[in-house]
């Protein structure tokens, strides 16, 4: 890493855990469960990773830090204190706003939700998925909804009064009711913010050998479940500011907020993303060369790529436009020093046309439709 | 190689059924005359076009020259004429034929005679070659080498007793396919102090040499210095080299004299003044008259050929001047289509021809092609009394001018077990066939004669004869003229806009048919956009048929986060990617792939 970071800027951290107790049907991120004694390892390189970066950022201040996996909620509290006090002494963190960790049911504790709140720790962000004990099967999770509110109810009484609850629309097995249900049961919860997430169906899945020909869900009923998670969320005072964000006013997540307005965060641990001056790099995804990358005292950086002029600004709009607000055209101006009409013009025009994106009072922002093609305006910008 | 006198000189070629072992046996008898040891046999010598040996057919005749010792203890010298396999190189087989005295006919011990079996046997037989049967395969366990024997002689009419029944694969009894060479085919004629009179049997360019003249001397002697006339083109220019033919290679010589096969070159820059068929003869004492049976072939099918990327234009125009100096049968001029920009209308022999050609300039050329549906050579008697040629469907007159339209037919003789001939019938009727006549071969084989009109066959009539057939039936043709038609041209509209590069001309009596397969064919091929894309089948104004592509409703990343940003943007370029290989249609985007799918549309159900 070059060593010219600036000082001043804060950013983001993110802490991968890679483990869980089963892996879930659907997903297709860096996760598996692992022994005791892999975790212990692991947490160990993590804490030593983080004092490889020590140095290299400079002591630049955090004011986001999220632990995402994975279930980080399976970390023991003996090791999850290890990790935490790693983070205090790696990182600067006098001016941290939030700091989530991701929490599953069934894996969280009075003690380690006791430890999350010593440490700092002042959002969780919990996987409940669906409240349909069937849709719960179909997606492989290993908790019913039951459980779920167990570990919700927990996670109040010791004080979280920042919670996200994850739900997800378009599940094998799911109706348009069915949804609704789970939508009505997470409303009376009062979480301050709730991601609602269309299953995608990554290849390499159960999931996707099951359906990639046919979508459990068809795509009119899918769109609906899109319309009405909005509809039905902003009635009881969520405000959709991301494609599967809802959030009470003022409770957005700050850490997730960073991906899409290009700040800078730096990712620890295995498969880890980081974005920092202008480059793109992310970690070693094999467990046993990721520590012993660490062991010899190397930063496990696998994959790194430059950004262009031309690809920042692509990104720009493309993760931009995932927020509601969309994006600024005085920001694009003060990033890359040229209009952005003079950039995008025709893709914009195009896409306005198509009544797709609309362009208001300095923001350039997806229209409904545009949401449920996003992809398709995405593509523009490429 | 010392000089070897005329009799002791064979000319010969090999006609076979495709897949009887044609080349196999050419191999074996290069390998057996010891001019090459095994191992540099690459696999089969003659076909030595990469594509003719992946595709297993032989598209241009080549030759090679062997010596071999015989029984008797002399050495003879054979030469090799190879043949091409295909009906759309019937004239260049013929021209092949006309310069040998022989033929060994190979039949597969398993599968007996079959159609182009047939064909080219009654083409050598035109030509007053000696036929001397073969009886191949004969280690296939299905192998009956005794009832083939009958059939050669029944059918075609020929002794074959003592036919060598070999095994080409395994090398088994390939001598007595040697020794037959030097008893049975005759020595070749002709006077070596007469006047020059030689055969040019295929012609290729070779970036050093110029254009090799591959020729059959019949009378007279050609060497170095002699200045040669081509009767038919009357191209005339100074030998510079003449020569024979190894494996694979020129090797040059003194002179040629009568009966000697061999090649000539004279620094000449394309094939176009070296037409196969054509009379070399000696500008300063020429003969009196041709060798008989020269004829300029001319394209059969034509089709739109168009850089997928329009920037490749002049690459495309390159290739092709490239592939012609090699190939005067191919004929291309420009064009511009709406849908498809800058290409070119390209007539081939027929429809291998084009694949051939089209294979070629992709692979070798490293172009990536749009290929409209071929199309023959329409006659179009306008109001007017004046006839124009249409070979493109955008140019043919507004229905209001045609007084009526004309189309090629061919005589086809399909060859089929007993079983299928319903199945055959039925397609043949399918395909708009005048049946001729139908003669049984033996007991359970039939040969089926029908009138086809060429633009039934050019699209996937073989395809539909095996399948029908399972495999079975075997078809051969010839041109046999125009015939009047009720033809029409069928418009494809996409959102409403016509697609010049879509639209065909066909048989009334199939228009509705054809134009529903269109619309099905091409709803699957383009992919949904934000908007609903009718698509119509219209003959005029009239819509025959339609299909509609939905809407697409949705199309989102439900995820986006640390992690995935790099992962997604590869998605998202994939599908601008994706994007960029398709042709603009008014606001629809159509895949390249789509205009091509359009190319075989029958016996999907």
């Amino acid at each position: 890493m070059r060593e010219d970071i600036e000082t001043k800027q804060t950013m983001g951290l993110y802490i991968h855990i890679p483990f869980c107790i089963q892996k879930c049907k659907y997903c297709d991120f860096l996760s598996f469960p692992a022994t005791e004694q892999i975790q212990c390892r692991y947490v160990e390189a993590l804490a030593k990773e983080m004092e490889l970066w020590k140095e290299k950022t400079g002591f630049r201040p955090v004011d986001t830090i999220f632990i995402g996996g994975g279930t980080p909620s399976v970390i023991s509290v003996e090791k999850m204190r290890i990790l935490l006090e790693a983070v205090r002494e790696n990182f600067q963190i006098n001016r941290l706003k939030e700091f989530t960790v991701e929490c599953n049911p069934c894996t969280v504790s009075g003690d380690k939700l006791q430890l999350y709140r010593d440490m700092g720790v002042n959002r969780l962000s919990i996987g409940m998925q669906s409240t349909d004990g069937s849709e719960l099967k179909s997606l492989g999770r290993i908790h019913t909804y039951h459980e779920f509110l167990q570990s919700y109810e927990m996670a109040r009484d010791y004080g979280f009064e920042n919670i996200n609850i994850d739900i997800m629309s378009a599940v094998p097995g799911q109706t348009l009711e069915s949804y609704e249900k789970t939508l009505k049961c997470v409303i009376k919860l009062r979480p301050e913010h709730i991601s609602s997430y269309s299953l995608i169906l990554e290849e390499g899945t159960p999931l996707y050998d099951l359906y990639a020909g046919e979508p459990p869900v068809d795509e009119e009923t899918d769109r609906r479940m899109y319309e009405r998670t909005e509809e039905i969320l902003a009635c009881a005072g969520y405000e959709r500011y991301e494609i599967s964000n809802y959030a009470r006013k003022g409770l957005e997540c700050r850490h997730n907020l960073k991906y899409w307005k290009r700040e800078e965060y730096l990712g620890i641990g295995l498969g880890a993303s980081s974005f920092m001056n202008h480059s793109r790099f992310s970690n070693e995804r094999d467990m046993e060369i990721y520590i012993n990358q660490i062991h010899s005292g190397n930063l496990p950086v696998a994959e790194k790529e430059e950004l262009s002029p031309w690809d920042e600004k692509s990104e720009f709009m493309y993760l931009g436009l995932r927020c509601m607000e969309g994006i600024s055209e005085k920001r694009f101006y003060e990033c890359f020093g040229e209009k952005v009409e003079h950039c995008f013009g025709e893709e914009i025009l195009r896409c306005q046309e198509q009544g797709l994106l609309v362009r208001e009072e300095g923001r350039i922002f997806l229209t409904r439709r545009g949401i449920d093609v996003s992809n398709r305006v995405f593509a523009e910008f490429i | 190689m010392a000089v070897i006198k005329k009799s002791h000189i064979r000319n010969f070629c090999i006609i076979a059924h495709i897949d009887h072992g044609k080349s196999t046996l050419a191999d074996r008898i290069i390998e057996k005359t010891g001019l090459l040891t095994s191992r540099e046999m690459q696999s089969q010598i003659l076909d030595n076009m990469e594509l003719e040996r992946e595709r297993g057919i032989t598209i241009k005749s080549q030759a090679v020259r062997i010596a071999y010792t015989a029984k008797n203890g002399e050495e003879y010298l054979f030469n090799l004429i190879d043949t091409p396999g295909h009906v759309d190189f019937n004239y260049e087989v013929s021209r092949s034929l006309a310069a040998c005295e022989g033929a060994i006919l190979i039949v597969d011990a398993a599968q007996g005679i079959e159609a182009q079996t047939l064909a080219n046997c009654y083409l050598a037989i035109d030509h007053d070659l000696e036929i001397m049967p073969v009886i191949n395969k004969i280690d296939l366990p299905s192998a009956e080498p005794e009832r083939v024997i009958n059939e050669i002689e029944d059918v075609i009419g020929i002794e074959a007793q003592d036919a060598p029944q070999i095994s080409a694969k395994l090398g088994t009894n390939i001598e007595a396919v040697l020794e037959q060479i030097v008893t049975k085919i005759p020595a070749p004629e002709g006077d070596e102090n007469g006047l020059l009179k030689a055969l040019i049997f295929d012609s290729v360019y070779d970036a050093y040499k110029g254009v090799i003249i591959f020729c059959r001397i019949f009378d007279g002697t050609v060497k170095k210095g002699t200045r040669i006339h081509m009767m038919a083109t009357g191209m005339e220019e100074e030998v510079v080299e003449v020569g024979t033919f190894g494996a694979g290679q020129f090797i040059p010589c003194e002179e040629l004299t009568a009966g000697m096969v061999g090649y000539i070159t004279a620094s000449l820059k394309n094939v176009e003044g070296t037409r196969v068929g054509d009379t070399v003869t000696d500008a300063e004492n020429p003969c009196k008259e041709a060798l008989p049976g020269y004829k300029k072939v001319l394209p059969m099918v034509y089709c739109g050929l168009y850089p997928a990327d329009g920037a490749k234009y002049q690459d495309l125009r390159d290739a092709l001047e490239k592939l012609q100096l090699n190939d005067a049968a191919l004929q291309f001029e420009a064009e511009t289509s709406v849908a498809l920009g800058f290409g070119f209308r390209c007539g081939f022999l027929g429809l291998l021809h084009l694949e051939v050609i089209e294979e070629r300039l992709e692979r070798e050329y490293n172009l990536d092609l749009v290929t409209t549906a071929p199309g023959v050579v329409y006659h179009v008697y306008k109001t007017n009394g004046e006839m124009v040629e249409v070979t493109n469907p955008s140019n043919l007159p507004d229905p209001s001018e045609i007084e009526h339209m004309e189309e090629p037919v061919v005589e086809a003789e399909i060859m089929v077990t007993t079983e299928f001939v319903g199945a055959i019938m039925k397609l043949c009727q399918e395909r708009r066939g005048v049946y001729l006549g139908m003669e049984y071969m033996e007991e359970t084989r039939a040969l089926l004669k029908y009138i086809l009109p060429l633009n039934e066959i050019i699209y996937d009539f073989f395809d539909s004869l095996k399948s029908r057939s399972r495999g079975y039936a075997s078809f051969d043709y010839e041109m046999k003229g125009y015939e009047r038609a009720e033809l029409v041209k069928l418009n494809i509209l996409i959102n409403k806009e016509e697609v010049d590069a879509l639209s065909f001309i066909v048989h009334e009596s199939s228009a509705y048919e054809r134009g529903r397969k269109m619309c099905q064919k091409l709803k699957k091929e383009i992919p949904r956009h934000l908007f609903e894309v009718p698509i119509q089948a219209a003959i005029g104004n009239k819509v025959i048929a339609r299909e509609t592509v939905k809407a697409v409703r949705k199309d989102v990343l439900a995820k986006c986060y640390g992690g995935d940003i790099s992962r997604k943007r590869k998605l998202l370029e994939k599908q601008k990617e994706g994007k960029k290989r398709m042709r603009q249609i008014g606001s629809v985007e159509i895949p390249q792939k789509a205009f091509m799918s359009v190319l075989k549309l029958d016996d999907e159900e």
